[in-house]
C-alpha cells in the first residue's frame, strides 16, 4: 500500500470541487439541491442534498469508470492488496451476488458452507448453478455455526468434478475463521476460485493481530461490507478481484443488475472511509479490540455470562477467533439471547446487533467511547441482577444433515408447488427453506429431497423450542413441494 | 470593553455573565474546561460551555444535596460522591463527626487538577485524611459495590455531556445495590422549565421511581442554572425524605449553613403543581 497515494480522495475532491462551483443543474435528481423538497433540507441538511448528484462528466460514472471513480476505484484495490475494486452502491448482498454471477454459469456447481447468506442461494436462483453444501460444525453449547476444514473442502471438491468454485464466510457473523489460506490453496491445486464473503471483514485489512483477510490468503474475489466495521454509509460496500480475474466481465457482469443512478453520498463515503482506514485504521482497529476485550474481562467478571474470544481456536472447525466482535452466551442467568436484546433496547436505552436463543452481539467499532462500553457492562450486570432465573437450555446437534440436491435453485423457484401435510412429504423436494434458530442453517433449501430423516429432524426441532423460519406456513404443519 | 460569557438554556435562551477574564482554558480527554472570573459570580467553571458552578451560588447545592439526607438518616458513616472533583460536597459532609469514611470518583484529573488550582477554598475538601480520590469511571467503580455505602451522592449535573452514563437506569440500579439497606442516594435532578431539561428530567424520574421504593423530589433556586431553578432527587431504601425527617436531632448537631434550615428542608419538597404533576404522569 502507497500511503502517499492513499492520502489523497479523488471522488471526495471532485465533489468538494463541484460543490464550489455552484452549477445551475437542468438534470436530475429533480430536488434540485433540495430546493424542492424543503422538509428533506430540514432533515438532512444542505451540505447532504448539496451533493445528492447524478452522473457528469467531473464526476465520473460507476458503471464505465474512467476519471475520478476509477482512481478511487484504484486507490480502493491498493489499500486493500487487491488488483481491482468495485464500488458497490446496492449493498454486500450486491457484491455477493455478482461474485457468484462471476463464476458460475447454468449447470455449475459452486461449494458453499451449509449456513452460507441467502444472497448466494438468491444469485444461484439467477444463474442457473447448483449448490453444493459443507457440513459445518456446531457448537453446541453456544448454538453457533463454526468455520470448514481444509481437509472438508478437498474431500468435498473430488467428490464434485463439476464445481468451479468455493465460497467462504471470513469471519462468520460471530467472529469464526475458517482456514482461509489452506481453503486457497487446495481450491487452486484443483482448478478452483476462491469467493469471500467478507460482510463482517473490512476490518482485517486494516489490523494487526487479526485473522487473515482473504486477499492475503489468495481468494480470487472478495465482498467486502464497507458499511459495517469500515465506518462508510449504509448501503454502501466494495467487490475486491485478484488473481488476474478479468476485471471487464466483472463490471460486466455487475451492470446486469446495478443502478444507472448511482448515489455520490454513497461512493464519497467509500472514498473517505477507504482514505481513513488506510491512514488510521491500525489505530483505530487495536483500539476496537483493546476496548472489546476489556469489555470480555468485564462481563465475564460479572458471572453467568460467557463472551467468549481466542480460547475458541482449535485448528480446524474454529482456525481463528475475530476479537473485534463481541458476542455473549446469556443462557446461563437464564434468559435468551434474543431476551437480553430486548431488555437492553426497552429498559436500558442500548441497541445491540442482534440477539439470537443463546447469544447476544454487540457491535464495538470506530465510532464507539469507553463510556458507552462501560454503560453496556453497567446494564448486563444489572440485567443479571434484576432479571437471571433458573437456567434453561438445551443444546443443539453437533452436526446437521445435508440432503441430497435434486434440482437447482432456480428450477425449484420456478416449478408449480403443491401444499402438503408435512408428514406426507417424504421422498418429495422441498420448495422452500426451512431452518431452525438456532443455529440458524437451513434444514432443507429448495430443491432439496425430504427424507424420513429431516422430517423427524424437524419435528424433533419445534419440539425442543427453536424459531422455526423460512417457510411459507409458520406452524410447519404443512410444506410446499414441487410437483413432480 | 465588553467580555461575556454566553450559555444557550434552550435554543431559544441564552444566559450571559459579564467576565473580567479567562483564567484557563484546556480539554481533558472528557470534556473541555474553563475557568472564569466574573463581578458578580465570582470564579466560575465551565465544561463543555456549561456552568457547573460559581464561587457565589455553589453553597446552595451543596448545602442541599448534603444537609436534607444527613438530617434524615442516623447514622451515616460511609459515603461516595459522584463527580465531585470540585470538593465542595465533602467539605460540606466533612462537618459531621459521624462520617468515617469518603469516597469520590471523578473520572477527570484534570478537573480536580483546576478546581485545586483555581478554586483553593473549595477543594480543601478533597484533603482530609477521611476523603479517597477515585480516577474511575463510576459504573465500572459501582460494578464491584453491593451493600457498603450509608449515603451516595451523585454530583454529576448534565445529562447529555461526559457524564451521560450516570442518568441511566444502569447507573440507578448499579447505585441500589451498593447501598447499605437503609441507603439513601441523592442526585442532581435538573431543572424541569423548559422543553429539553423536561424530558431529561422526567425520565430521570421515571428510571429512580421504578429502581427505589421511596423516590422524591426537592427543589432549590440556583442562579446560574437553567431558569435559576433546579430538583434534587431523593432515593432510598427505607427512610421518608419527611416522615423520617429528624429536625431537632440535626439542629444539635450545630452545623454552619447558609441556605439550609429546618423549615427549609420541609418546604424544599413542597413543588409547584406542573412539577408534580410530570413526576406523577412518570410514575404510572
Amino acid at each position: 500500500m502507497d500511503l502517499k497515494r492513499q492520502a489523497s480522495a479523488p471522488l471526495y475532491e471532485a465533489i468538494e470541487r463541484f460543490r464550489k462551483k455552484r452549477i445551475v443543474p437542468f438534470d436530475v435528481p429533480g430536488h434540485k439541491r433540495g430546493r424542492g423538497n424543503p422538509e428533506l433540507v430540514d432533515l438532512l441538511g444542505e451540505r447532504c442534498v448539496g451533493i445528492d448528484v447524478n452522473s457528469m462528466k467531473p464526476l465520473d460514472n460507476l458503471c464505465h469508470p474512467v476519471s475520478v471513480i476509477k482512481e478511487a476505484e484504484e486507490l480502493t484495490a491498493d489499500a486493500f492488496g487487491a488488483e481491482h475494486a468495485f464500488f458497490m452502491v446496492g449493498g454486500t448482498t450486491q457484491a455477493v451476488q455478482n461474485m457468484v454471477l462471476s463464476v458460475c454459469k447454468a449447470g455449475d456447481e459452486i461449494i458453499v458452507p451449509r449456513n452460507v447468506h441467502k444472497s448466494v442461494i438468491n444469485a444461484l436462483i439467477l444463474c442457473g448453478a447448483i449448490p453444493v453444501y459443507l457440513n459445518t460444525e456446531i457448537n453446541a453449547k453456544l448454538g453457533i455455526v463454526l468455520g470448514v476444514t481444509v481437509e472438508q473442502v478437498e474431500k468435498t471438491i473430488q467428490e464434485h468434478p463439476r464445481a468451479v468454485a468455493v465460497l467462504v464466510n471470513n469471519p462468520t457473523y460471530y467472529g469464526i475463521c475458517s482456514d482461509i489460506k489452506g481453503i486457497c490453496d487446495i481450491a487452486h491445486s484443483y482448478g478452483l476460485k476462491v469467493l469471500a464473503d467478507e460482510a463482517h471483514g473490512t476490518h482485517l485489512y486494516f489490523g494487526d493481530n487479526l485473522p487473515m483477510n482473504s486477499m492475503k490468503a489468495g481468494a480470487d474475489m472478495a465482498a467486502i461490507s464497507m458499511h459495517k466495521s469500515g465506518g462508510s454509509l449504509t448501503q454502501s460496500s466494495i467487490l475486491l478481484t485478484n488473481n488476474g480475474m478479468n476485471a471487464d466481465y466483472v463490471q460486466t457482469i455487475i451492470n446486469i443488475t446495478q443502478t444507472t443512478s448511482a448515489s455520490y453520498l454513497l461512493m464519497t463515503s467509500l472514498d473517505i472511509s477507504r482514505r481513513n482506514l488506510a491512514l488510521r485504521g491500525r489505530q483505530s482497529f487495536a483500539k476496537v479490540s483493546e476496548w472489546s476485550q476489556y469489555a470480555r474481562d468485564e462481563i465475564n467478571s460479572i458471572g453467568g455470562y460467557y463472551a467468549y474470544g481466542k480460547e475458541l481456536v482449535n485448528g480446524g472447525t474454529v482456525y481463528d477467533y475475530d476479537v473485534t466482535k463481541l458476542c455473549v452466551y446469556t443462557r446461563d442467568i437464564g434468559l435468551d439471547g434474543i431476551e437480553v436484546y430486548d431488555i437492553l433496547r426497552d429498559e436500558y436505552d442500548i441497541q445491540i446487533e442482534f440477539g439470537d436463543i443463546g447469544n447476544i452481539m454487540a457491535y464495538i467499532s470506530i465510532g464507539d467511547r469507553i463510556q458507552d462500553i462501560e454503560r453496556l457492562v453497567g446494564a448486563l450486570a444489572e440485567i443479571s441482577r434484576i432479571y437471571s432465573k433458573e437456567e434453561k437450555r438445551f443444546e443443539v446437534d453437533r452436526q446437521m444433515l445435508l440432503p441430497r440436491v435434486l434440482a437447482s435453485p432456480q428450477e425449484a423457484f420456478y416449478a408449480e408447488k403443491i401444499k402438503m401435510p408435512i408428514r406426507d412429504t417424504k421422498g418429495h423436494i422441498s420448495g422452500e427453506f426451512v431452518m431452525a434458530y438456532p443455529p440458524g442453517i437451513p434444514i432443507l433449501a429448495p430443491g432439496e429431497e425430504i427424507t424420513e430423516e429431516i422430517i423427524d429432524y424437524i419435528q424433533y426441532s419445534v419440539e425442543k423450542g427453536c424459531s422455526m423460519q423460512g417457510m411459507e406456513d409458520s406452524a410447519l404443519e404443512y410444506l410446499n413441494v414441487l410437483k413432480i | 470593553m465588553e467580555f461575556w460569557f454566553s450559555e444557550l438554556h434552550s435554543p431559544h435562551v441564552k444566559f450571559d455573565i459579564r467576565v473580567e477574564k479567562q483564567l484557563f482554558s484546556g480539554k481533558s480527554d472528557y470534556q473541555r474546561i474553563d475557568v472564569f472570573e466574573s463581578p458578580e459570580f465570582g470564579k466560575f467553571l465551565t465544561l463543555n460551555g456549561s456552568v457547573i458552578f460559581s464561587e457565589q451560588d455553589c453553597f446552595i447545592y451543596n448545602e442541599m444535596v448534603v444537609h436534607v439526607p444527613m438530617a434524615v438518616h442516623p447514622d451515616v458513616k460511609n459515603v461516595l460522591i459522584i463527580g465531585g472533583g470540585d470538593g465542595g460536597v465533602s467539605k460540606e459532609l466533612l462537618q459531621y463527626d459521624n462520617i468515617e469514611n469518603i469516597d469520590i470518583v471523578e473520572q477527570d484529573s484534570m478537573f480536580v487538577d483546576v478546581c485545586k488550582e483555581y478554586f483553593p477554598e473549595t477543594s480543601i475538601g478533597l484533603d482530609d485524611e477521611r476523603v479517597h480520590i477515585y480516577n474511575y469511571d463510576a459504573l465500572r467503580f459501582l460494578r464491584s459495590k453491593m451493600n457498603e455505602y450509608d449515603l451516595i451522592i451523585n454530583d454529576a449535573t448534565d445529562p447529555f455531556g461526559a457524564s451521560e452514563g450516570l442518568f441511566t437506569r444502569e447507573f440507578y440500579g448499579s447505585c441500589y445495590k451498593a447501598l447499605k439497606d437503609d441507603g439513601i442516594l441523592v442526585y442532581q435532578h435538573g431543572s424541569p422549565f423548559y422543553d429539553e431539561d423536561e424530558d431529561a428530567c422526567r425520565s430521570m424520574h421515571k428510571k429512580v421511581f421504578h429502581t427505589f421504593p421511596i423516590s422524591r423530589v426537592y427543589q432549590a433556586h440556583i442562579p446560574t442554572s437553567p431558569s435559576g431553578y433546579w430538583l434534587f432527587g431523593f432515593a432510598s431504601k427505607k427512610y421518608h425524605p419527611l416522615k423520617d425527617f429528624k429536625a431537632d436531632e440535626w439542629k444539635k448537631r450545630d452545623i454552619y449553613t447558609e441556605y439550609y434550615t429546618t423549615n427549609l428542608h420541609t418546604g424544599a419538597f413542597m413543588l409547584p403543581k406542573y412539577v408534580e404533576e410530570l413526576l406523577e404522569q412518570e410514575e404510572k
